[in-house]
C-alpha cells in the first residue's frame, strides 16, 4: 500500500489536453536529501472550474496506489454541489505545514517527516478516524477496511486530469 | 468480480440477490446477459405495460474499470413496437451498479400505489413516492438527492408525468443529462408505478493482475485523450454533423420533406458552441466530457430579471425538434429540449411525431378540433410547446394517439406514407440513403442507431460501394456491436476499442476470450435479441418503410425502392434466413 506511483508510466500518459508538463516525483527516491529538506511537492487544484466531473483522478489515484478500481480508495475526491447540475468541488490535502491530521492521530499511523511530508503507516492505523475528524478540508477519509485514506501528493491524479485542473507544486518548508 | 443479479419484485414488496455466473460467462454482461434475462423474465405475448413484463439493467465486464466504458443497457417489451425494447443510457448509473455490486438488476411486479427505489449495496428498499408524483423529471433529482444519501458516487433515474401516463416513447432521465430515450423504458416505469432508482455502493473491484490492468488502461487512456479517435465529440460534440449532413443532403428538414435546412448554420454545433455552451461534464469515468450544456436566458421583466435553463443538447435532439420541425432559432430549439427533459419524452421521437401531425394538419388529415387550436406549423416553437404538454396531458383523442407513437397516429388518421417510422420506431435523423433505411429496419438495437447505416452510406457515397457491400458493413457493424454492447461502451468510443484493445482489457480483469470467440459470440448476441422479437411477433418480411425516403434526396442520391428491396433480399441470404 505504501508503494509510490511510477514515475515512468505516469509520464506516459499525459495528454494534450493537460496543462502539466515534466516528471511527476512525489516520494520519488530521485529528490536529492538536501533539496529535499528544503523543499517538497504538494497537490495543488489550480483551476477547479475546468472540472468536467470524470472521476478519472480518484480512479487514477485508487489504481496506481492500491491496485484497485475504487472511490473509497481515492485520496482525491471529487464532490458533486447539486447533482451533475452544480459545480464540482475537487477536494485535495493541502500538505498543511503542522497538519491536525498527525497531531490527532494516537496511534503514529501518520507520521511528519522532518521535511515537511506526511506519510501513512497503514499498519499502525486503528481506523479511529480522529485524522478524519480533524481535516477541516474532509481531505480523509476511511476506506471500506477502516482504514485512513491519506494523500501523499505523487501525482498520479495530475497525470490522468484530462483538463489541468491539478497541478503539482513545490513549496519551501 | 461480482457476478450478481438484483431480483426486485415490487408487487411482492421484497429483494434478492443471486449469483449468475453461468450467464456473465456465456453472455459477458451488458446486452448479452440483459438479452438473456429478458427472454427468461418476460412471458411471450405479455402486455408490454402489465405488471408481469419486466425491466431489466445491466452493465458489463469493463464498466467503471476504463475510460468510456459508462453505459448501461435496459432492455424491456416496448410499449412502442411491442417487441424488443433496448435502451442505453451514460451519466453515473454503470459505476453506481459497479460499486453497489449488482451487475444486472431485474424489476419485476408493479407497486399498488407510487414508489421508488433505493439501492445501498445490498440493502434495496421500496419507498413511497406519492409525493413526487406528477413532478417533473428535473425537480425528481433535487428533491431525492436530499433525502437520499451517496453524495457524489450515485445515480439517480426518474421519469417525467409523460413516464406515469405511459406515453408510449417516454423516456427515463440518468442524473440529469443523460438518457434512457428510447423505445419506452418510462412509460413501462410508470406503468409499474416507479417513479425513480437511487443506486450507490462503497464496494470495489480488486484486479487480478494490477500491473497488466495499468498497462492496457494507459494505452487506452491515451488513446481517449491524444488521438483525434474522439476529438470531434470532444470539442463541437455530436452537433458537428449539423452542418455537415446538411451539406451532404443528409439532415432530414420539415418531416424529411427536404434533406437539406437553409437555416441549419443557425442552429448549427458551431453557432450552439459559441453562443450558448456554458459548460461540459462527463459521465463517471470518460475523460471526454461530451456532454455539451448550452445556457438558456430568458427575460422576464424590464428590470434585466432573468430566468436560466441549462439544457444538454446533442445532434439528434436538434434535428428531432430543430430542422425537422423547421425551427430556425437555437433559443426555441433549446426551449423545445426542456420541454421533453421536463415531461420526460423522447425527444426523437416527440420531433417525428410533432412533423408528422404538422403535415397531416398541412394535407387537411386532421383540422385545428384535433389539435384543440393550435395550429402546428413549422418552426411555430409556441404550438409545438403546447402540443408537447398535450401529448403528455392526452386531452382528446387525437393527442391520445400522438401518445401512441407515429405509427399508431398515422393508422388512425392516415399519412403513413410520411410518418416516418422504421420498426414503429421513430427514425433518428439521417437521410443518408439506402444503407440507413436498411439498417434501421434489419437491426437489433432499434433504439438508436442500431448499425450506423447513416455511416456506411457516406462512405459509400465517397467510394461507391456494392449493395452487397453494404449489407456486409450493416451485418459487420450489428455484430460486433453486441460484443461492445455487451461491455458496456460508449459507441463514441468504438474506434478506441479495437477486438485487440478489447482482449487485452477483458484479461486484464481476468476475462480470457479469444478474436474468434468474441466474433461467434457477437452473432449469438444478435440471434438471442430476433429470437426475441420473433417471438413476439416482429416479422422482417412486413417491414413498412414510409415512402417519403424515396421523395427526398438523400446524401447518396434518390433512393429507389429496388434498391432496398434488393439489399434486403441481400441481407436475408448473408443472415441464412
Amino acid at each position: 500500500m505504501e508503494s509510490s506511483a511510477n514515475p515512468d508510466e505516469l509520464e506516459t500518459v499525459i495528454g494534450p489536453m493537460n496543462m502539466v508538463k515534466g516528471e511527476v516525483e512525489g516520494e520519488s527516491k530521485k529528490d536529492k536529501p538536501e533539496e529535499a529538506k528544503r523543499k517538497r511537492r504538494r497537490l495543488k487544484v489550480a483551476h477547479p472550474e475546468r472540472c468536467i466531473g470524470c472521476l478519472s483522478c480518484m480512479f487514477a489515484c485508487s489504481r496506481i496506489n492500491t491496485g484497485r478500481a475504487s472511490l473509497d480508495r481515492s485520496a482525491i475526491k471529487v464532490k458533486t454541489q447539486g447533482g451533475l447540475e452544480g459545480d464540482f468541488a475537487v477536494v485535495v490535502c493541502h500538505a498543511c505545514k503542522d497538519p491536525p491530521c498527525v497531531a490527532a492521530c494516537p496511534t503514529g499511523a501518520l507520521e511528519q517527516k522532518e521535511e515537511g511530508r506526511v506519510v501513512f503507516h497503514r499498519d499502525l492505523c486503528k481506523g479511529c478516524g480522529a485524522c478524519a475528524d480533524a481535516c477541516l478540508i474532509r481531505a480523509i477519509t476511511l476506506d471500506a477496511e477502516g482504514k485512513a485514506v491519506k494523500c501523499k501528493h505523487c501525482g498520479a491524479c495530475v497525470a490522468f486530469c484530462p483538463h489541468g485542473v491539478l497541478e503539482l507544486e513545490e513549496v519551501e518548508n | 468480480m461480482l457476478r450478481r443479479v438484483l431480483y426486485i419484485d415490487l408487487g411482492k414488496n421484497e429483494s434478492f440477490v443471486e449469483e449468475r455466473h453461468d450467464l456473465f460467462e456465456e453472455w459477458l454482461g451488458g446486452t448479452g446477459v440483459a438479452t438473456q434475462l429478458l427472454l427468461e423474465e418476460c412471458p411471450k405475448g405479455a402486455d408490454p405495460l402489465s405488471p408481469e413484463a419486466p425491466i431489466i439493467f445491466s452493465i458489463g465486464p469493463l464498466n467503471a474499470l476504463f475510460p468510456a466504458m459508462t453505459k448501461t443497457v435496459a432492455t424491456f417489451k416496448s410499449p412502442l413496437n411491442d417487441e424488443l425494447g433496448e435502451s442505453y443510457a451514460g451519466g453515473r448509473l454503470a459505476m453506481a451498479m459497479r460499486f453497489a455490486g449488482h451487475e444486472s438488476i431485474v424489476i419485476r411486479g408493479a407497486a399498488e400505489s407510487p414508489c421508488y427505489i433505493s439501492i445501498r449495496n445490498d440493502d434495496v428498499k421500496i419507498k413511497d413516492a406519492t409525493s413526487i408524483w406528477g413532478i417533473p423529471a428535473t425537480v425528481v433529482g433535487y428533491i431525492l438527492r436530499d433525502v437520499e444519501t451517496g453524495v457524489g458516487r450515485r445515480s439517480i433515474i426518474r421519469i417525467g408525468p409523460a413516464g406515469e401516463r405511459r406515453v408510449k416513447y417516454a423516456g427515463v432521465v440518468a442524473d440529469t443529462y443523460r438518457h434512457f430515450g428510447r423505445l419506452g423504458l418510462g412509460a413501462a416505469f410508470g406503468s409499474k408505478n416507479l417513479k425513480a432508482i437511487v443506486i450507490s455502493g462503497t464496494e470495489d473491484v480488486e484486479l487480478p493482475d494490477p500491473k497488466r490492468y495499468r498497462k492496457i488502461y494507459n494505452k487506452l487512456y491515451r488513446t481517449v485523450v491524444q488521438t483525434d479517435a474522439m476529438e470531434k465529440y470532444h470539442d463541437i460534440g455530436t452537433p458537428i454533423n449539423i452542418n455537415v449532413l446538411n451539406q451532404l443532403k443528409g439532415l432530414p428538414t420539415r418531416n424529411f420533406q427536404e434533406s437539406s435546412f437553409e437555416d441549419a448554420e443557425k442552429i448549427s454545433g458551431e453557432v450552439l458552441a459559441d453562443n450558448y455552451l456554458f459548460r461540459r461534464v462527463s459521465c463517471a469515468h470518460c475523460p471526454i466530457g461530451c456532454i455539451h450544456i448550452g445556457m438558456l436566458k430568458t427575460s422576464f421583466s424590464r428590470q434585466h430579471e432573468f430566468e436560466i435553463r441549462k439544457i444538454s443538447y446533442d445532434f439528434e435532439l436538434i434535428y428531432a425538434l430543430g430542422s425537422n420541425l423547421g425551427v430556425s432559432s437555437p433559443e426555441g430549439m433549446l426551449e423545445l429540449i426542456e420541454a421533453c427533459e421536463r415531461q420526460g419524452l423522447d425527444a426523437i421521437s416527440t420531433g417525428v411525431v410533432l412533423a408528422w401531425a404538422t403535415e397531416a394538419l398541412d394535407r387537411g388529415l386532421i383540422n385545428l378540433e384535433d389539435t384543440s387550436g393550435i395550429p402546428l406549423q413549422w418552426n411555430d416553437v409556441d404550438g409545438y410547446l403546447k402540443a408537447i404538454d398535450n401529448i403528455v396531458k392526452m386531452p382528446n383523442e387525437f393527442y391520445s394517439a400522438l401518445a401512441e407513437g407515429v405509427e399508431q397516429a398515422s393508422e388512425k388518421y392516415g399519412g403513413q406514407e410520411f410518418a416516418m417510422a422504421l420498426g414503429k420506431n421513430e427514425v433518428p435523423g439521417y437521410h443518408t440513403g439506402p444503407a440507413s433505411i436498411v439498417g434501421l429496419t434489419v437491426g437489433v438495437r432499434h433504439s438508436h442507431l442500431d448499425n450506423a447505416g447513416y455511416s456506411i452510406d457516406q462512405k459509400a457515397a465517397k467510394k461507391n460501394l456494392s449493395p452487397e457491400e453494404m449489407v456486409d458493413a450493416i451485418i459487420k457493424e450489428d455484430d460486433s456491436r453486441g460484443v461492445y454492447n455487451s461491455l458496456v461502451g460508449c459507441l463514441f468510443a468504438r474506434g478506441v476499442y479495437s477486438t485487440e484493445n478489447i482482449i487485452e482489457a477483458l484479461g486484464s480483469v481476468g476475462i480470457e476470450k479469444t478474436e474468434e470467440e468474441l466474433e461467434i459470440l457477437g452473432r449469438k448476441i444478435f440471434d438471442e435479441k430476433y429470437r426475441f422479437k420473433r417471438r413476439e411477433g416482429f416479422d422482417l418480411e412486413k417491414s413498412r418503410i414510409p415512402h417519403r425516403f424515396y421523395e427526398t434526396v438523400s446524401t447518396m442520391g434518390m433512393v429507389d425502392p429496388e434498391t432496398i428491396e434488393t439489399m434486403m433480399e441481400i441481407y436475408r441470404k448473408r443472415r441464412g434466413w
